[in-house]
C-alpha cells in the first residue's frame, strides 16, 4: 500500500530545510488546517447532493437538475446562496451564547473528522487515546445545539434542544459500549493501529456475532446520534417547525446544516474505521494474489467507499421511516440497546479471553 | 322539514326528555336564527343513531337585546362549540353555558354580524391593525336573579401565565391550515389546550343572504375543498328538493362517480399528509404522485383541480369527457395495486404502528356525542356514513359496505381511510360502465326562487356529514343558510382526545382526525 507519510515527511523536510524547526511547525500546522476545512467543506457539499440524488431515487423524482449537469451546480448555488444571506439577530436571545452555539457544532465536528484515517498516513490527530478522544470530541457538539435551544428566546427551540440533549446523551452510551466492545477485540485504542490490526481479516469478521451486533447497535444509535429520521425529533419539521435552529439565519444555519451532514459522514466514516477495516483493502488470509489485486485499489477508495456505502444505508432509513415519538427514543435507548450492549461486550471479552476470534 | 318550537320555558326539560327518553344522542347542527320581529333562536337537528329517527326542533326568545337560551351542552358534548358559534354571530347568550366566549370572530369585534339588523359600515369595525390580544382565559357567567337578568362574567383562567404554553399555529406545518391551539404543556406532555378558531372566516353565510342561488354554489368549493363535489352536490340537492326538480339519471351517475372520485382525493391527500406529519416523507411524495393522477382526470372534465364548481342545480356544468370513462377506469386499476405500496412502506411500519396504536383514543359514545362523523366516527364503531343512513343519488342501488372499526384510535383512523379509497373504488367500478345517455342537465327558469319554507339536505363529504340548512323566504336569495362543518365536531373532541397526550401525539391525532380548516371557519 502507498504511505501518506512519505509526501507528508517530504514536505516537512522541505519546510526544515527552509526555515527554523519553530516555523516550519507553524507553517505546517496552517497548512494542515486549511486542508482538512477544505476536505471538511468539499465532502459536506457532496453529501448534500448525494443526499437529494438518494431522496429523490426513492421518491421517484429526479431532484435537483437545472443547476448545472444533472444539477451539479445546485449545491454550490446554495452554499453561495447561504453564505451572502443575512444573519439575523434576535430580539431577547442571549446574544453571546446564541453566535457561540453554531461554532460549538461546527468544532465538535471538524475535531472529530479530523480523527478520521482516509488512508495509510493521511490522518491529522493519531495517538495512542484516539478512539477516546473521538468519543469526547463527537459528545460535545450536543452542547452547542443546547445552547442554540436555549439562547434563542423560542419556545420551539426550547423543546428541541431538550429532546435533543436527552436523545444525544442517552445514545452516547451506545456508541461508547459498541466501540469499547472493537477496543476489546483490538486492544488497542489508537486509530491507525485498529485500521493495522485489520490487515488479515475486517474486525466485523474478526469478531463474528458480537461483532456484527456490535455494527447494527452503532448503525442505530450513530443515526440517533446525527439527529436524522428517525431519530429527527429535536427538528420534528411538523412538529416544532424547525426545532433548536429555528431562529437561525445564514450562514449560522448553514453551520447547523453543515454539521449536520458531516456529522452523517464522520458516523458513516467511524463505523467502516472500526468494523469494515477503514482503508484496509478486502484481504482473506491465506488468498495472496486476491489480497495483492486488492492492494492495487488505493486506500482512499476502499475508505471512502465504505464510508459511502453506510452513508447510503442511513439515507435509506432516513426516507423510509417515520418519527419516533420522544418517550420511544429512550425507551429504544435504555431498555433494549444498552443491555444488549452491554451483554454483547460481555461475549466479546469472553470470546477474546477464550481465543475464539478469528 | 318540520319545525317544531319549544317554548323557551319547557325548552331545558324537553330536550333532556329527547336525549334521555327519546334517545336523540346525535347533535347534527345548531342553526342560530334571527327571525325579525319574533325574536332570535337555534334551531336543533337531532338524531337517535340506534333507529335512525330525525327530529328538528327550534327555541326562540323575543328578547333582543338580551337573548337568553338554555345551553345543551351537557346533554352533547358538541353544542360547547356550536353554541360558541351561535354566540359570535346572534349574540345569544345560553345559560349555564362554561365558556361564554367568541369563538371566530375577535374579541373586540362590535355587534353580531349575522343579525338582520347588523350595521356593517366600516366605522363600527375598522380593519384593525393592531394584533389581538390573546385572553387565556374561559369566560362562563352567571345570570342575576333580579328583574333586570344581568349577566355577570365569572372570568377565570383556563390557561395560567406560569404553565409553560406554546401556539401550534395558525402558521404551523401541522395544523394543515391557520388553526391555533395554545398548548399548555408539562414537559412534552399536553395539560391543557385551548382552540383559537376564525383566522380563515370568510363569513360565507353572510355573504350568502345576499347573493342568488346560482352564486352561492361558488362558495361552497371554498369549504372543504377536498370534498368540493360532495358541498356542491349537497347545495343543489337542496336547491333541486325545494324546487322539485328532478335531476336526470345521467347527472345522479355523474354525480356519484365525482363524488367517489373526490373521496379517493381527499383520502389520498389524508394518507399522504398523515404519513408526512409523521416523518414518513417518501409515503407523503407516493400519495401525492398518485393524486396527481386523479387531478387531472378531475381537471379534464371540470377544468379545475382544487375548486372545480362543477354540480349546478339541475345537473353538473358540462357532460363528461370522452375518454372520462377509460381513464378512470385505469385509475381504478392503477390505485387498487398502490394500496399495497403505502402499506409495505408506511403502515406496516414498526414505528407507523407505535406512533398510531391507542394513541387519541376517543370511544363511540363520545364520537356520537361529540358529533364526529365521517371516518373519525366508523373508526370509533359508530356507523354514522349519510350514504347508508339517508341514501341520496345512486348510493341505494350500488352495493358497498360502511368501512366500521372499533377501537377509534389514530391507527383505526388511518386504516378507515384507507379502506374507504378502496370501497369507493368499488362504488365507481359498478357505476362507470352504465353511464345512461341522456341530458346531463335539465333546464332551469333563469332566475332561480325557492318557495318559502324550510329545507335540509345532507350528503357524506370527505370527512364527514356535511349538510346543508335552507330558509328561504321566497326570494332569490335565502334567508339564512347554514352548513354543517365537518371539522367544528372533530376539534371540539380534541381536548377530551388529548388527555394524556404528548406534542408528537398531537400531531399523530391531528393528522388523523383529518379537519380542513376552511371547512371549521366556514
Amino acid at each position: 500500500m502507498f504511505d501518506f507519510t512519505t509526501i507528508t515527511t517530504a514536505i516537512d523536510q522541505f519546510l526544515r530545510s527552509m526555515m527554523p524547526a519553530q516555523f516550519a511547525i507553524i507553517v505546517e500546522c496552517i497548512l494542515v488546517a486549511a486542508c482538512a476545512l477544505l476536505a471538511y467543506v468539499m465532502f459536506a457539499i457532496v453529501m448534500i447532493f448525494m443526499e437529494r440524488k438518494v431522496c429523490a431515487a426513492f421518491q421517484c423524482r429526479l431532484g435537483p437538475m437545472r443547476v448545472g449537469p444533472w444539477g451539479l451546480l445546485q449545491v454550490f448555488a446554495d452554499v453561495f446562496k447561504m453564505l451572502i444571506k443575512e444573519i439575523i439577530s434576535i430580539n431577547r436571545s442571549d446574544s453571546f451564547l446564541y453566535r457561540l452555539a453554531p461554532y460549538l457544532v461546527v468544532m465538535s465536528s471538524v475535531l472529530t473528522f479530523c480523527c478520521l484515517p482516509f488512508a495509510k498516513g493521511l490522518q491529522v490527530l493519531d495517538f495512542n487515546m484516539g478512539v477516546f478522544f473521538l468519543m469526547a470530541t463527537s459528545s460535545f457538539g450536543v452542547l452547542g445545539i443546547l445552547l442554540a435551544g436555549w439562547s434563542s428566546n423560542n419556545k420551539f427551540s426550547m423543546i428541541g434542544a431538550m429532546r435533543s440533549g436527552a436523545q444525544m446523551i442517552s445514545y452516547e452510551l451506545s456508541i461508547g459500549l459498541c466501540m469499547l466492545t472493537v477496543v476489546t477485540l483490538s486492544g488497542t485504542m489508537q486509530i491507525s493501529e485498529l485500521v493495522e490490526q485489520q490487515h488479515d481479516a475486517w474486525f466485523i469478521f474478526k469478531g463474528h456475532l458480537p461483532a456484527m451486533l456490535a455494527f447494527v447497535i452503532y448503525l442505530i444509535a450513530g443515526n440517533a446520534e446525527t439527529n436524522r429520521a428517525p431519530f429527527d425529533l429535536p427538528e420534528a419539521e411538523s412538529e416544532l417547525t424547525a426545532g433548536f435552529h429555528t431562529e437561525y439565519s445564514g450562514m449560522h444555519f448553514g453551520f447547523f446544516y453543515v454539521a449536520e451532514f458531516m456529522n452523517l459522514f464522520i458516523v458513516a466514516a467511524i463505523a467502516s474505521t472500526l468494523f469494515l477495516g477503514g482503508w484496509m483493502p478486502l484481504h482473506i488470509s491465506g488468498f495472496d494474489t486476491f489480497n495483492m489485486v486488492m492492494d492495487y485499489i488505493p486506500g482512499i477508495v476502499w475508505f471512502l467507499g465504505k464510508t459511502f456505502f453506510i452513508i447510503w444505508v442511513l439515507m435509506w432509513f432516513r426516507w423510509t421511516f417515520p418519527r419516533l415519538r420522544i418517550d420511544q427514543v429512550p425507551t429504544l435507548e435504555w431498555k433494549y440497546l444498552v443491555p444488549i450492549g452491554l451483554v454483547n461486550l460481555l461475549i466479546m471479552t469472553v470470546c477474546v479471553v477464550m481465543g475464539w476470534t478469528f | 322539514m318540520n319545525l317544531t318550537f319549544i317554548d323557551i320555558k319547557e325548552f331545558p326539560k324537553r330536550m333532556e326528555e329527547y336525549r334521555y327518553s327519546k334517545g336523540m344522542d346525535f347533535l347534527r347542527d345548531i342553526i342560530g336564527m334571527d327571525w325579525g320581529e319574533e325574536g332570535l333562536g337555534a334551531i336543533y337537528i337531532l338524531e337517535n343513531t340506534a333507529t335512525g329517527e330525525n327530529i328538528e326542533v327550534a327555541t326562540i326568545t323575543a328578547n333582543r337585546e338580551k337573548p337568553l337560551i338554555p345551553t345543551v351542552c351537557h346533554l352533547w358534548n358538541v353544542a360547547e362549540l356550536y353554541e360558541r358559534e351561535v354566540y359570535d354571530f346572534f349574540g345569544i347568550y345560553f345559560t349555564k353555558h362554561p365558556d361564554m366566549r367568541r369563538l371566530f370572530l375577535r374579541n373586540d369585534w362590535v355587534g353580531y354580524p349575522l343579525r338582520k339588523d347588523y350595521d356593517t359600515s366600516e366605522a363600527i369595525n375598522p380593519i384593525r391593525m393592531e394584533n389581538e390580544v390573546t385572553e387565556d382565559v374561559q369566560r362562563p357567567y352567571e345570570i342575576a336573579e333580579d328583574a333586570e337578568q344581568a349577566i355577570i362574567d365569572k372570568q377565570t383562567n383556563k390557561i395560567h401565565g406560569d404553565q409553560y404554553i406554546i401556539n401550534i399555529g395558525p402558521q404551523h406545518p401541522a395544523t394543515h391550515g391557520v388553526l391555533r391551539f395554545r398548548l399548555a404543556l408539562d414537559g412534552e406532555e399536553i395539560k391543557k389546550i385551548d382552540i383559537h378558531c376564525g383566522y380563515i372566516h370568510r363569513g360565507i353565510e353572510k355573504m350568502s343572504e345576499s347573493l342568488t342561488y346560482p352564486q352561492i354554489l361558488a362558495l361552497t368549493d371554498r369549504l372543504d375543498y377536498l370534498s368540493a363535489h360532495q358541498n356542491r352536490h349537497a347545495l343543489c340537492m337542496c336547491i333541486e328538493k325545494a324546487m322539485g326538480i328532478e335531476v336526470t339519471d345521467r347527472t345522479q351517475y355523474i354525480r356519484t362517480i365525482m363524488d367517489e372520485l373526490q373521496r379517493i382525493d381527499s383520502h389520498l391527500l389524508f394518507l399522504s399528509c398523515a404519513a408526512m406529519d409523521l416523518g414518513a416523507i417518501t409515503t407523503f411524495i407516493y400519495g401525492f404522485r398518485d393524486r396527481e393522477k386523479l387531478l387531472d382526470i378531475l381537471e379534464e372534465v371540470t377544468g379545475g383541480r382544487l375548486i372545480q364548481n362543477y354540480n349546478v342545480i339541475g345537473g353538473v356544468q358540462a357532460d363528461i369527457t370522452p375518454d372520462f370513462v377509460r381513464k378512470v377506469k385505469e385509475f381504478c386499476q392503477y390505485q387498487k395495486g398502490k394500496i399495497k405500496e403505502y402499506n409495505d412502506v408506511f403502515t406496516y411500519n414498526v414505528i407507523t404502528q407505535k406512533r398510531m396504536k391507542g394513541v387519541g383514543v376517543i370511544s363511540r359514545a363520545d364520537a356520537i356525542s361529540y358529533g364526529c362523523t365521517g371516518g373519525t366516527g366508523r373508526a370509533s364503531g359508530w356507523a354514522c356514513d349519510v350514504r347508508k343512513r339517508h341514501p341520496y343519488a345512486l348510493y341505494d342501488k350500488v352495493d358497498f359496505k360502511e368501512i366500521i372499526y372499533n377501537n377509534g384510535d389514530c391507527y383505526d383512523r388511518f386504516w378507515v381511510r384507507l379502506d374507504e379509497i378502496l370501497e369507493s373504488i368499488h362504488i365507481i367500478e359498478q357505476l362507470i360502465d352504465n353511464i345512461p345517455e341522456g341530458e346531463y342537465k335539465v333546464k332551469t327558469k333563469p332566475i332561480i326562487r325557492i318557495p318559502e319554507g324550510r329545507y335540509s339536505a345532507s350528503v357524506e363529504g370527505s370527512r364527514g356529514e356535511f349538510g346543508v340548512y335552507i330558509e328561504s323566504r321566497g326570494e332569490k336569495s335565502p334567508y339564512r343558510i347554514k352548513f354543517r362543518p365537518m371539522g367544528l365536531p372533530l376539534i371540539a373532541a380534541m381536548h377530551k382526545i388529548l388527555k394524556g397526550a404528548k406534542v408528537a401525539d398531537l400531531i399523530a391525532i391531528g393528522a388523523t382526525l383529518d379537519y380542513v380548516i376552511p371547512d371549521i371557519d366556514r
